[in-house]
């Protein structure tokens, strides 16, 4: 433990429009949500930051709630609420298993979706498939309210398109119709309890041998989770061949931008991108 | 920074702190209320040695901010055997030889204890994934997982 | 009694959470002590500050001009300073030490102590080191160097049918004991000193804190509390962080505990010397060794520690278990500025073990036979000469125990299987072995040196107590030495007792290090018992056969009494420290461990799916606390292989965070077999040998033995990364790389 631990102060909002009050304040009050992201840097002594406000039992918070076209996650949902929802289970199929990845049972007990979200990381295992799943969220202040694609959230490396004064509350994922193919993998330093070193999230449309429709999105290859919006265009409405497999790769290859850091080399991340991709795809395409 | 009056059950018992709401649970428990079966390996959320029971789930309480437990049903170690007798846990890491220098063995307990309230004859796959966060560098993890299999023996 | 797995003696407070570790303690008007560490890996020191933002006089501060005694870590070559003088070796090197008994201000007045520094050329790698260019240590950057050698290996090449050479290197590794270090230490001049710690070696540190303090022995007094790992990593480093409590408390006046949190341990305390291994075989038509010739180095970094004795052991394991008439060994270890290594299980043998089981593997390929052929053809074999000369005068079949291992595993079938299904698959499998050796005790003349001193004592309940210095970390002493006892006197398990190594109660059995507790210290446990026992018949109070009862009513009746016995060299050992031949070890283990692997060929990652250990250890003691040992030890070799890489920046370990160095969880791991064989040795305890550092030495070479196997690529260093293993199998990858540089 590297921090004063009396300069910091902490809050516990129990209510949606009490939190909302003190982060419109305008005394640098900050959300906190299950700790697994801001406790660590308190106990690495580089948490800038020092007045929090919990989040963690608000009630709105805390539910997913399913409805016709849409699932509606709050932001203070565990990984393990993900893990554990029928709902998400059978349509969302990539969300639950990165929920599955991230981190050992006590980090996914207290660990949350929103908190996932803002921490920012190009290597949070959630982004892939909220950027595959067309996850959007939305934002409360005491302005108002706003919803953003979560393909838009990231302007940049920990840079995101909200203000100190909203909340990040829920995350929406449209339900699709039945037929789409999933994918996801995420290579980590290790089996379990692993920051990952590159992680593919695909979603196919599949017409016969046609990619009608294709989300691809890759986490750790870029400063923020990337929806890789040129490669997919290579693959949508094309046949499913050999040739275009190829071509796609390529294009990904110019796409994504990877660098060598603490865990992992620029090379590697480019090569399992793009070696994932392919053998998924070659796989569909020998299954036909 | 104030500090604040914070009421926590610990293993049954209402307590009271006074503390600075900031302060990492695993503190709280060892410093203030001398329950020190709960260890600090890595202040990172990464070893599991921490692990308490918080409201019947498994935390890292190096993670948790003493803020968020107030009212909350904390379960430690100390709190595992009932009533002076070993729980079924304990006695087969005993048995099976689950516990070397005994760093990681009070995060393996509370571990293993949430995983068999979830899951009554875990196979060892799911005891792998449940203990996945709990880190052991003396046993090779091998004789903790026989311990977590026999405790969970319908005889046991 | 023993062979019986019975419960380890104290692990009810393990299952309870009531064992008392260091950071468990707390004492009346503690303070809590910090560490100010070095932020430049080579300078003087210029100027320090202390900065506002606490109040600095109420702090203890501690620098070199407060050393009582002599500023210098009592080891081998007494080199390393407690704290730094005018000049710093070494990236996180100690300079001074704060207490106050606010843990919090404590914590603010560690970011708040500004140093200035004049740097200077700092060298960070073995190369530069022996280049001799910047001279950081001595006259030549050299802690030891060792020439082993038997017969003439230069001239043996121009006969030789195949000549094999092959350059294989290991990285460092941290001992990653899930308890950091810590000690809490009370000291004035009038009453002494006392430490409280983590430690495996309380008579190391008792020593250490004698010169530190300029104080006799009986004013030092050092006690082992529970501890939560060591694997050599708490050996030699505890003289550091007790001398540094004690320092404070010293001046305090008052309790200091001093804990490091896990970033400072890694970052700043010992770890697995890194080291270098050419090796150059000469082999005849018939697939013989005619010479092996072996240049063997280590990084020692900035200060000796146990350099030259990791070395020596590294030296004498390097050709293996194999029959050679012309072996040659040159080793060097040398300094850096980097945190000094020190030990680490297996000290020194996992390394050069690594590089030699990598290399039979190349030489058996060259010379056109399987790996287990060529080794059939040449291990050795009872009444065969070592490396050093010594005579194998136990029966050894490695011929045989090779053969069931491979049998146990299954090895053909899989071959075979494997080769098949690695045609039409991304994921690769493989198998491999590895066959080998470790010695247990100290090298040579070096148990003869210890002089260990054990004695037994009878207890008022009738009972009788252990008294001994060797320390309980997990491994299993406390149970096998009471196992030894109550197995020789003929009395129930519980009835026997050990105490807490204590310095002002046991005597000096030596350090719980190199394998030799069960083995060595085992059999002084039978001697005096054995003695305890006769003494009891001779006064007339017990008669053969006789009950437990009988035999605590004896005891009652004899009063409290002690039978001390110390360590007597097994006869027919002799050593030269010069020439490096002679009787290296009382007794080898020996071991042929098979690991199978599949390498995912699109992402480089590798998974052990299954591990055989087989071993013969002489007498298994206690089923349990052994397999325990090898099934920890082979996971400690896995991440040794596969997982654990020091990233290095200024010479120090810049990923020293649990997130980004990385240790196996339980999903990392394969289903080990454990196989016992028993040769009863007569100088160990009941027959047993070593067995604690054994299982370092063989998962690295098979694991990557294996990898080869599946892959077609031989690899020959360790950790191999996934990053590795793909930019291998990945030709594009590579033409790519270079491309990106030609346009930078």
């Amino acid at each position: 433990m590297r921090s004063y631990v009396p300069d910091y102060e902490l809050r516990v909002a129990n209510r949606l429009d009490e939190a909302l009050s003190f982060l419109a304040a305008g005394e640098d009050w900050s959300p906190i949500a299950g700790g697994t992201d801001l406790m660590v840097l308190l106990n690495a002594g580089k948490l800038f930051h020092r007045r929090f406000v919990s989040i963690k039992s608000i009630p709105e918070l805390r539910t997913i709630e399913v409805s016709n076209d849409l699932i509606s996650i709050g932001a203070a949902v565990t990984y393990r609420q993900i893990r554990e929802h029928p709902v998400l289970h059978g349509e969302f199929p990539l969300l639950c298993q990165a929920a599955s990845w991230t981190g050992g049972v006590a980090n996914q007990n207290q660990g949350t979706l929103g908190g996932n979200i803002v921490n920012a990381s190009p290597a949070a295992d959630s982004a892939p498939p909220l950027l595959v799943h067309d996850a959007r969220v939305r934002l409360i202040s005491t302005a108002g309210e706003r919803t953003v694609r979560y393909a838009d959230f990231h302007r940049g490396y920990k840079n995101l398109q909200m203000n100190a004064s909203e909340l990040l509350c829920k995350i929406e994922l449209p339900r699709r119709r039945a037929g789409w193919k999933y994918f996801g993998r995420k290579v980590g330093t290790r089996r379990a309890q692993a920051i990952s070193k590159c992680s593919i999230a695909l979603a196919l449309e599949l017409d016969s041998d046609v990619l009608a429709e294709v989300r691809l999105a890759l986490g750790s290859v870029a400063p923020i989770p990337m929806r890789c919006v040129k490669t997919e265009e290579a693959l949508r409405g094309k046949n499913l061949r050999a040739a275009t497999i190829e071509r796609a790769c390529e294009i990904l290859r110019t796409e994504i931008a990877p660098i060598d850091d603490i865990r992992s080399t620029a090379a590697y991340r480019a090569l399992v991108a793009e070696n994932l991709l392919s053998n998924f795809l070659t796989n569909l395409y020998d299954a036909q | 920074m104030s500090y604040q009056h914070i009421s926590l059950v610990v293993n049954g018992v209402p307590r009271v702190v006074e503390t600075v709401p900031m302060r990492r649970l695993l503190d709280v428990l060892r410093e203030d209320l001398h329950l020190t079966g709960t260890k600090e390996g890595c202040g990172e959320g990464e070893c599991g040695a921490c692990s308490v029971l918080v409201n019947g789930e498994l935390a890292n309480s190096c993670l948790m901010p003493v803020g968020q437990a107030a009212g909350a049903e904390i379960l430690t170690i100390e709190g595992v055997s009932e009533n002076g007798a070993a729980h079924r846990v304990q006695k087969a890491f005993a048995e099976c030889g689950g516990a070397q220098c005994g760093i990681c063995t009070p995060g393996m307990v509370m571990a293993s204890l949430y995983l068999l309230k979830r899951i009554v004859h875990p196979s060892r796959e799911e005891i792998c994934e449940a203990l996945a966060g709990n880190l052991c560098r003396c046993t090779g993890y091998q004789k903790i997982v026989d311990a977590v299999r026999a405790a969970a023996l319908p005889d046991s | 009694m023993v062979g019986a797995p019975v419960r380890r003696k104290e692990v009810q407070g393990k299952l309870t959470g009531t064992a008392e570790y260091i950071a468990d303690l707390v004492m009346p008007g503690m303070l809590h002590g910090a560490s100010i560490r070095s932020t430049q890996p080579r300078a003087r020191i210029r100027k320090i500050t202390y900065q506002a933002g606490v109040p600095w006089d109420e702090f203890v501060i501690v620098t070199s001009d407060d050393i009582p005694g002599k500023n210098r870590v009592a080891l081998i070559l007494d080199d390393q300073p407690y704290l730094a003088d005018d000049q710093v070796n070494h990236l996180h090197e100690p300079i001074l030490l704060i207490a106050h008994e606010n843990v919090d201000l404590l914590r603010k007045a560690r970011t708040l102590v500004a140093i200035e520094y004049e740097p200077m050329t700092p060298i960070f790698d073995v190369h530069a080191s022996l280049s001799g260019e910047t001279l950081v240590w001595g006259s030549d950057n050299v802690f030891k160097r060792y020439l082993m050698n038997k017969g003439d290996v230069d001239s043996v090449w121009e006969k030789a049918s195949f000549i094999v050479e092959g350059e294989y290197s290991t990285g460092a590794q941290e001992q990653l004991y899930i308890e950091p270090n810590g000690m809490l230490a009370v000291a004035n001049p009038t009453e002494g000193v006392t430490v409280w710690g983590s430690m495996q070696c309380p008579y190391y540190v008792h020593r250490a804190l004698m010169q530190l303090f300029a104080l006799p022995a009986d004013k030092i007094r050092v006690v082992q509390q529970e501890t939560g790992g060591a694997f050599g990593g708490k050996e030699e480093f505890p003289s550091v962080i007790a001398g540094h409590a004690a320092l404070l408390a010293w001046k305090a006046g008052k309790p200091v505990k001093l804990i490091y949190d896990r970033e400072e341990d890694m970052a700043a305390t010992t770890k697995r010397h890194p080291s270098r291994t050419r090796h150059r075989t000469a082999v005849d038509a018939d697939g013989r060794l005619l010479g092996i010739d072996i240049e063997f180095t280590i990084d020692g970094g900035a200060y000796a520690t146990l350099s030259g004795v990791v070395l020596s052991r590294g030296t004498i394991h390097a050709p293996g278990p194999y029959l050679c008439e012309n072996i040659r060994v040159r080793s060097t270890a040398v300094a850096t500025n980097s945190p000094p290594h020190g030990a680490f299980r297996g000290f020194g043998a996992p390394q050069s073990i690594f590089a030699l089981e990598r290399h039979m593997n190349r030489v058996a390929q060259v010379v056109g036979l399987s790996p287990e052929e060529f080794r059939r053809r040449n291990f050795l074999r009872t009444g065969d000469a070592t490396a050093t000369g010594q005579i194998v005068n136990q029966p050894l079949d490695l011929v045989g125990l090779q053969e069931r291992a491979l049998r146990e595993a299954d090895y053909y079938a899989k071959i075979e299987r494997f080769r098949k299904s690695n045609a039409t698959s991304a994921l690769r499998k493989g198998i491999g072995f590895a066959t080998f050796f470790h010695g247990a005790g100290f090298t040579g003349s070096g148990e003869r040196y210890l002089q260990s001193v054990l004695e037994v004592e009878t207890m008022a309940d009738g009972g009788v107590c252990i008294l001994c210095s060797m320390t309980e970390m997990g491994q299993g002493t406390n149970t096998v030495l009471t196992q030894v006892a109550a197995e020789t006197l003929g009395i129930p398990y519980d009835q026997v007792y050990i105490l807490r190594p204590d310095t002002a109660k046991v005597p000096n059995s030596g350090p719980t290090v190199a394998s030799r507790t069960s083995m060595i210290i085992g059999k002084l446990v039978e001697r005096a018992c054995l003695e305890l026992q006769g003494r009891l018949i001779g006064a007339g109070h017990l008669r053969t056969p006789y009950t437990a009862e009988e035999f605590a009513a004896a005891v009652r009746a004899c009063g409290v009494f002690r039978s001390g016995v110390q360590y007597q060299e097994p006869p027919g050992i002799h050593w030269n420290d010069e020439t490096y031949q002679g009787e290296a070890y009382g007794a080898y283990s020996w071991a042929v461990y098979v690991a199978e692997v599949t390498v995912d060929t699109l992402t480089g990652e590798t998974q052990v799916d299954n591990f055989l250990a087989l071993q013969e250890v002489g007498r298994v003691l206690n089923p349990v606390l052994a397999a325990g040992q090898i099934e920890g030890g082979v996971v400690q070799g896995l991440g040794f292989a596969l997982l654990e890489k020091v990233e290095w920046r200024d010479g120090a370990m810049a990923n020293n965070q649990l997130t980004n160095y990385i240790i196996p969880t339980t999903m990392d791991v394969p289903p080990i077999r454990v196989l016992f064989e028993e040769v009863p040795y007569e100088h160990g305890a009941l027959g047993a040998k070593g067995i604690g550092e054994l299982p370092m030495d063989g998962p690295a070479p098979a694991i990557l033995n294996a990898i080869e196997n599946a892959t077609g690529i031989s690899f020959q260093h360790v950790p191999l990364t996934p990053e590795d293993i793909l930019r291998a199998l990945e030709p594009k990858l590579r033409a790519a790389e270079i491309l990106e540089e030609e346009m930078v």
